[in-house]
């Protein structure tokens, strides 16, 4: 009765909204590739993290005021005296932290296994466009508790526009709304920050979901699976995206908010990376802090600014670090996708790009010294390397046959070719052959099996208490009691 | 399963390991228990005593403390509401910032924050810093903080403290502090009252700790419980397709 009501409901609905189709082009028609591993979990954990964003950010918005003269308080004020406030602002200012580390790693993938080639060049602009906004969503979310390191950080920021010639000044005024960071700056970045910023990425991320049900997604090997398809149409190797990979995101997405809660009830100051300590003394004009440094994603660009001796030449190659990426589709000229069967040259250019991209973000968190600027050079260096050398080192690249049908999520260590992967493929049949692996072995299952006996005694220690406490109680006894009398009458 | 908990565990330590550490170099860390809250209900009175002079807490309120520290309105009376001051005020100082600025050439800063912008390991340094130094007005000055224009408030307690002075770089720099009359109390007992009125201030600068460590391993066990649930729906799921 009632299943014909909802479908009676459904059809109704459906003549005057295509909402079957939608759910079906969308999700239980929408045929994934079935290898996905690991690092293509970021984009839906990233949607995730911009909900926890947009969520948490209307309610710290209901109690916080964009007034120089009141921001600061207002900010301490949700953390002591709105309730629940604090986990409401952590949750934001973890989450942005959270948000950074989630993008880096989904653009990871990117490169990795080509996601950005042909014929996804369209999803990637989108995606680096979501990814400029979001970075000036985080530089103006920043302002906004108008601290010591969030007034100097925008102040630094934004004098950079000063550099650009004849217009630069102007410009910097203009942005500011006047002549240093002040209560009109506040409030404009506030603005833009609940407003304008997050409007943007909504509808860009709609744009980025729409090309990618378009073009439909990559994989590790970075073969069409559109070309195989079985008598009705179904490509071989793909699986519809509900129910197999809703559930599958959905483990990722407990292991994430894991890590997240570890985070927001435990380590909600990141170490002083996710907070900084010098933020939490309001915003004074008239005293610089020691050191002035953007917020830890933002320390690889910072770095690659710095390491400029001229002031127009570090803005300039900033900016061109970032524009970089928008070319990537047609930097690369080797037509194979996916790392697993791309050239050497490839793989040591992207190691080098990573660790370059890491140190100038360790660096550039870190004082001026004449080795941190050495160092600075050298990564950055690395960093353009990858980029502009790219057309050339990528035409060179002798790549590996492509397989028909798509191979594991991981590939075990015994089907990797190349040197490398050889030698090590040797050296842990080695280890496996040896006695220590083998009581290492027979250890780590005897130390699970104690763990997991512990975990038993505890939770029945737990019931144990729990049932003690509960009989200790008079309404306890008064309800069981009372039930005793309701079963009573019943029979 | 077990490759998913020797992950997690391992990503506990790691995120565990470097938490706490302190930021700037050469100060030594010191370990407070906010949860202690006998050592805060002393740190407040020592607090009440000895800086609220001139200091204000002007982000928390008496009744804050009263309902944290599980006291009497009586008990905040007796120990720390100096004054004309009604139990939903915040701790303001008397000293008003235009008096202090004109008595010691700077307004004495707001506390409320101050284990969390300079640390705690920077107060606790900074409070057992001070020595005589007869080239200053109020006669001392600080190892950590130089020519602060706080003086020693403590120094009835600690008794006074002489620099020892050594060559670095061809210049005299204070390396070292000692002791050359001895205060009111003890070194153990004036470090257990630094101590103490850090752990009131750590308190102070984030409140909602008492709320928010507690409640952390209950939302944790839950995301376990509900990873667990979701692996193996997906188990169950994904069961048919190979």
């Amino acid at each position: 009765m009632a299943n014909e009501k909802t479908k009676a409901f459904l059809a109704w609905l459906d003549a005057r909204l295509p909402v079957i189709a939608f759910w079906e082009s969308q999700l239980t028609r929408y045929y994934v590739p079935k290898n996905f591993n690991l690092l293509y979990f970021f984009g839906s954990l990233a949607l995730l993290v911009l909900v926890n964003q947009i969520l948490t950010g209307i309610f710290l918005a209901m109690h916080y005021k964009p007034d120089a003269l009141l921001a600061f308080d207002s900010v301490e004020y949700i953390m002591r005296d709105v309730q629940w406030g604090w986990l409401l602002r952590y949750m934001h200012s973890v989450g942005a932290s959270m948000f950074f580390i989630v993008i880096y790693l989904h653009m990871f993938r990117g490169i990795f296994y080509g996601s950005f080639k042909q014929p996804r060049e369209l999803l990637w602009l989108f995606g680096m466009v979501i990814f400029l906004l979001l970075m000036a969503e985080a530089f103006m979310g920043y302002l906004l508790p108008w601290g010591q390191m969030s007034y100097w950080g925008a102040q630094v920021i934004i004098s950079l526009f000063g550099a650009i010639p004849v217009i630069g000044e102007d410009l910097a005024t203009w942005i500011r709304g006047d002549f240093v960071v002040a209560d009109a700056t506040l409030n404009r970045f506030f603005a833009l920050h609940v407003i304008a910023v997050p409007l943007a990425i909504l509808m860009l991320v709609v744009l980025h979901l729409a090309a990618l049900r378009t073009v439909g997604s990559g994989n590790p090997d970075g073969i069409d699976i559109k070309k195989l398809k079985d008598a009705s149409g179904i490509p071989l190797d793909g699986i519809p995206f509900h129910p197999y990979y809703t559930v599958k995101d959905l483990v990722a997405v407990g292991i994430f908010l894991f890590l997240f809660a570890f985070m927001v009830f435990y380590h909600p100051e990141g170490g002083g990376y996710f907070l900084e300590a010098p933020n939490f003394e309001p915003a004074n004009p008239l005293k610089t802090p020691e050191h002035i440094q953007p917020v830890w994603y933002f320390t690889p660009f910072y770095s690659i600014l710095r390491a400029i001796p001229s002031k127009l030449g570090g803005v300039l190659a900033m900016g061109l670090s970032i524009v970089l990426l928008f070319f990537l589709p047609w930097l690369d000229r080797c037509p194979v996708r996916s790392v697993r069967y791309r050239g050497y040259e490839f793989k040591i250019a992207l190691a080098l790009f990573v660790v370059s991209f890491i140190g100038l973000g360790i660096l550039g968190g870190k004082p001026v010294t004449p080795d941190n600027t050495f160092w600075a050079r050298v990564f950055s260096l690395g960093y353009f390397g990858f980029f502009l050398l790219m057309p050339w080192y990528s035409q060179r690249e002798v790549t590996l046959p492509l397989p028909e049908r798509l191979r594991a999520p991981v590939l075990p260590l015994e089907e990797r070719e190349g040197w490398f992967w050889q030698t090590l493929a040797r050296l842990w049949r080695s280890i496996q052959a040896s006695e220590a692996y083998r009581s290492t072995c027979v250890w780590m299952e005897a130390t699970w099996q104690r763990i997991q006996a512990w975990l038993c005694l505890q939770l029945q220690r737990l019931w144990i208490q729990i049932n003690q406490r509960l009989s200790a109680s008079d309404k306890y006894q008064s309800l069981r009691a009372w039930l005793k009398t309701v079963r009573g009458k019943q029979e | 399963m077990k490759k998913i908990m020797a992950f997690l565990a391992l990503i506990l330590v790691a995120l565990s390991a470097p938490g706490q550490a302190s930021e700037s170099a050469g100060l030594s860390p010191v370990e407070l228990d906010v949860f202690d809250l006998a050592a805060v209900r002393r740190g407040a009175t020592v607090y009440a005593n000895y800086c609220s002079g001139c200091h204000s807490l002007s982000r928390i309120r008496y009744s804050r403390i009263q309902k944290d520290l599980n006291l009497t309105e009586t008990d905040m009376r007796n120990e720390f509401m100096l004054g004309d001051v009604r139990i939903h005020d915040t701790l303001k100082s008397a000293l008003s910032p235009v008096d202090g600025e004109s008595m010691f050439g700077v307004a004495p800063p707001d506390l409320s924050l101050i284990a969390r912008s300079r640390g705690v390991d920077w107060v606790y340094a900074y409070l057992k810093g001070f020595y005589a130094d007869p080239s200053r007005p109020l006669g001392v000055n600080n190892i950590v903080a130089e020519n602060i224009a706080m003086p020693n408030v403590f120094w009835g307690l600690q008794g006074i403290q002489e620099p020892i002075r050594s060559q670095v770089h061809g210049e005299s720099v204070v390396t070292g502090l000692k002791l050359v009359k001895p205060g009111s109390q003890t070194v153990t007992a004036f470090d257990q009252t630094v101590r103490d009125l850090l752990t009131f201030l750590a308190y102070v600068a984030e409140p909602a700790q008492l709320q928010r460590l507690p409640l952390g391993k209950y939302v944790l066990f839950f995301l376990l419980v509900l990873t667990v649930v979701f692996y193996r729906l997906k188990k169950e799921y994904w069961k048919e397709l190979h």
